[in-house]
C-alpha cells in the first residue's frame, strides 16, 4: 500500500515538474519571437527613415495607374487618434492616391468624419454620389467611411431585396441569382463602394476585422504594425512593392 | 546491406523527427491551439517550372506536401482544416490543364477511400464545400462518395473546396435564404405571422427585414465549420483570391513566400506561434461584434 502511495506521489509531483517545465519553455519561445519581431521593427524603422530620405531610386517615383482605390483598415482603439489618421490621410494624398476608403470595425472613424474632414481643411463637403463620398478642393481624396455593418448586415439586407423583389413582388420571372443580382442589391442598401485593389492594415495583427467581404476578392492585403509607430517609409514602399505584383485571377 | 542500413537510418530520422515534433506540439498546446487552419495550396505550377518538371508533378509533389500539413495539423489537435483545391476562376485556365487538374482531383479523392489514407488514420471527415453542379459527372460522384464514406468520423473534418469561390457562396447563401423563407409563405399564406404582409408590394424599410443574418450565415457552403483562425497562403501572394472572405473576418492571415510544395513544419510552427502572440486581441474584437449580434438576432 504504502509502494503504491509513494508511487502516486512521486508520478504527480513529476508531473507537475513536467507542466511547469513546459510552461518555462513556451514562455521562453515567445519571448525569442517577441526579440526578433523587435529586431525586425527595427529594422523596418532604419529602412523606413531610408526610403524617407529619397536616397532609394526605386521608391522616388510611384506608378500609381494600378492603384485605383486604397482601403485603410484602422484598429478601433486606435482610431480614436484622429490626428494620426489625418497624418495619414495628408501622406496618402502627398503620393498621389485618390480614393480612400477608411474602415474600422466599430465605426470609430464614421463618428470622427466631421473632425477629420476638419482636419483636412475641406473646403466644402458634398454629398453627391452616396452619403459616405465627400470631395476635398485641393488635391482631391475622396473619401468613405466603412464599419463591420456594412459588411455581413449589407448581405443580409440584400437578400431582403432581392426576396421583395423576387419572390413577394409582381416580378417573379428571375429566380436565379447570380452575382451582379447581389452586387445590384448591394448597391440599392448603400453598399455601393468599388473593389479595393490594395488594403492596409493598420493594428496589431494582420487581420482584416471584417472589411466587407464582397469587395476584397482580388485584394493585396498588407499589414502595417500598429497606427502609432505608422512611418511615411513603410508606406511608400508598402504601395511600391504593390505596384510590382502581377495577379493571374485565377488562370 | 547497405540498402537495408540505408532504410534503417531514415526510419530513426523520421522516428526522431517524429518524437522532436510531438515534444514541440506538446509545448505550443500551453498556449491555445487554433481550432481551425485554412490552407491556400499556391505555387505548384511555379515549384515545376522551377525544377524543370512537369506541370502535373508540380500538383503531386503539392499532394505530398500537403498530407505532411494535414498530419502535423491533426497531431496538434486542430480539429477543422480547410485547403482550397480548386476555384470556380481555376476553370478559366486551358481546357487541358482543367481536364487534368480533374482528373487528379478524382484520383485523390478516391484515394481518400483506401484503408490507409490519412483520413481513416486521422479519423477525419471529409466535406466536398462548393457549386459542385459545376464539377463533371464523375468527380461529384467520388467527391460524394468521400462524403458519405467518411460521414462516420468525427475525430476532425476536412473542408476540401472544389469548384469554390466566396461570392458564389454568398450569392448561393442568399438564394437559399430566399427559397427558405418562400416555404415558410406558402405555408402560412396570409404571412401574418412573420409580417410578410407589410412587406409585400412595399419598398422595403430600415427595419424590415426577413431574413436575418443568421439564416443567411445558416445557408454558407462553409456552415460546417467555425470561422478559421489562421489562414495560411503560399507563395508570399497576400490576397485571399475570393476564399474564405466571409469567414476570414477575425482570420490571423500568414503568407510565407515559400512555394506550397516547400511548404513544411517550421512554417507551421510559425503560423501557430503567431497566432497565439495575437490571440487575446482578436478574441477581444470578435467579442465586440458578437454582442450587437446576438441582441440584432434576439429583437428580429
Amino acid at each position: 500500500m504504502d509502494v503504491g502511495d509513494e508511487m502516486q506521489k512521486v508520478y504527480c509531483w513529476t508531473a507537475q515538474i513536467g507542466n511547469v517545465v513546459l510552461l518555462l519553455l513556451w514562455h521562453i519561445l515567445h519571448f525569442v519571437i517577441s526579440v526578433w519581431y523587435c529586431a525586425l521593427g527595427i529594422a523596418h524603422m532604419l529602412e523606413s527613415y531610408i526610403i524617407s530620405s529619397g536616397l532609394l531610386r526605386r521608391y522616388k517615383a510611384l506608378n500609381l495607374d494600378r492603384l485605383q482605390f486604397l482601403a485603410v483598415v484602422v484598429d478601433s482603439e486606435e482610431a480614436h487618434q484622429i490626428s494620426k489618421v489625418t497624418e495619414l490621410l495628408q501622406w496618402l494624398r502627398t503620393i498621389g492616391v485618390k480614393n480612400v476608403c477608411l474602415y474600422d470595425t466599430e465605426g470609430v472613424l464614421k463618428k470622427s468624419k466631421e473632425a477629420i474632414l476638419e482636419r483636412l481643411h475641406v473646403a466644402k463637403v458634398s454629398e453627391e454620389a452616396t452619403k459616405n463620398v465627400t470631395l476635398l478642393d485641393q488635391k482631391h481624396l475622396n473619401l468613405e467611411f466603412a464599419s463591420y455593418p456594412d459588411g455581413k448586415d449589407a448581405v443580409a439586407k440584400a437578400a431582403n431585396v432581392l426576396f421583395v423583389k423576387y419572390y413577394l413582388g409582381r416580378d417573379q420571372k428571375e429566380k436565379n441569382f447570380t452575382e451582379s443580382h447581389v452586387a445590384e442589391a448591394l448597391r440599392t442598401v448603400g453598399s455601393r463602394g468599388p473593389d479595393p485593389d490594395l488594403l492596409l492594415i493598420y493594428g496589431p495583427a494582420r487581420c482584416h476585422l471584417g472589411f466587407p467581404a464582397w469587395r476584397i476578392r482580388y485584394t493585396e492585403i498588407v499589414h502595417m504594425g500598429p497606427l502609432k509607430s505608422m512611418r511615411y517609409g513603410s508606406l511608400r514602399k508598402a504601395i511600391q512593392k504593390f505596384t510590382m505584383v502581377r495577379q493571374n485571377y485565377g488562370k | 546491406m547497405d540498402k537495408e542500413s540505408g532504410h534503417q537510418a531514415s526510419n530513426i530520422f523520421g522516428n526522431l523527427g517524429s518524437f522532436l515534433r510531438k515534444c514541440i506540439f506538446r509545448v505550443l498546446s500551453i498556449g491555445p491551439v487554433p481550432k481551425h487552419i485554412a490552407f491556400v495550396m499556391d505555387g505548384n505550377r511555379r515549384y515545376a517550372k522551377k525544377r524543370k518538371l512537369t506541370e502535373g508533378a508540380g500538383h503531386r509533389i503539392g499532394f505530398f506536401a500537403l498530407t505532411s500539413m494535414l498530419k502535423y495539423c491533426y497531431e496538434l489537435g486542430v480539429k477543422y482544416v480547410t485547403i482550397y483545391a480548386f476555384s470556380i476562376d481555376n476553370f478559366k485556365r486551358r481546357p487541358e490543364e482543367v481536364q487534368s487538374l480533374m482528373e487528379f482531383l478524382q484520383e485523390k479523392i478516391e484515394g481518400l477511400l483506401e484503408e490507409e489514407s490519412i483520413v481513416n488514420r486521422y479519423g477525419v471527415r471529409v466535406y466536398f464545400v462548393g457549386n459542385l453542379k459545376l464539377l463533371s459527372k464523375s468527380v461529384r460522384l467520388a467527391a460524394e462518395r468521400a462524403m458519405a464514406a467518411t460521414a462516420s468520423n468525427s475525430k476532425a473534418i476536412l473542408s476540401i473546396c472544389v469548384a469554390y469561390t466566396s461570392t458564389d457562396e454568398i450569392v448561393h447563401a442568399v438564394q437559399e435564404s430566399c427559397e427558405e423563407w418562400d416555404e415558410i409563405k406558402v405555408l402560412d399564406p396570409s404571412g401574418s405571422g412573420y409580417g410578410l404582409i407589410a412587406l409585400e408590394g412595399n419598398e422595403l424599410n430600415q427595419g424590415d427585414s426577413v431574413i436575418s443574418l443568421t439564416v443567411v450565415e445558416k445557408h454558407m457552403y462553409m456552415g460546417v465549420a467555425p470561422d478559421p483562425d489562421i489562414i495560411i497562403r503560399t507563395s508570399g501572394e497576400t490576397r485571399l483570391s475570393n476564399f474564405l472572405l466571409w469567414q476570414s473576418a477575425f482570420s490571423h492571415l500568414y503568407s510565407p513566400p515559400v512555394l506550397w510544395p516547400e511548404i513544411g513544419f517550421r512554417h507551421l510552427l510559425w503560423a501557430v506561434l503567431d497566432f497565439q502572440r495575437n490571440f487575446i486581441y482578436l478574441e477581444e474584437r470578435k467579442k465586440v461584434v458578437q454582442i450587437p449580434q446576438i441582441d440584432r438576432d434576439r429583437s428580429s
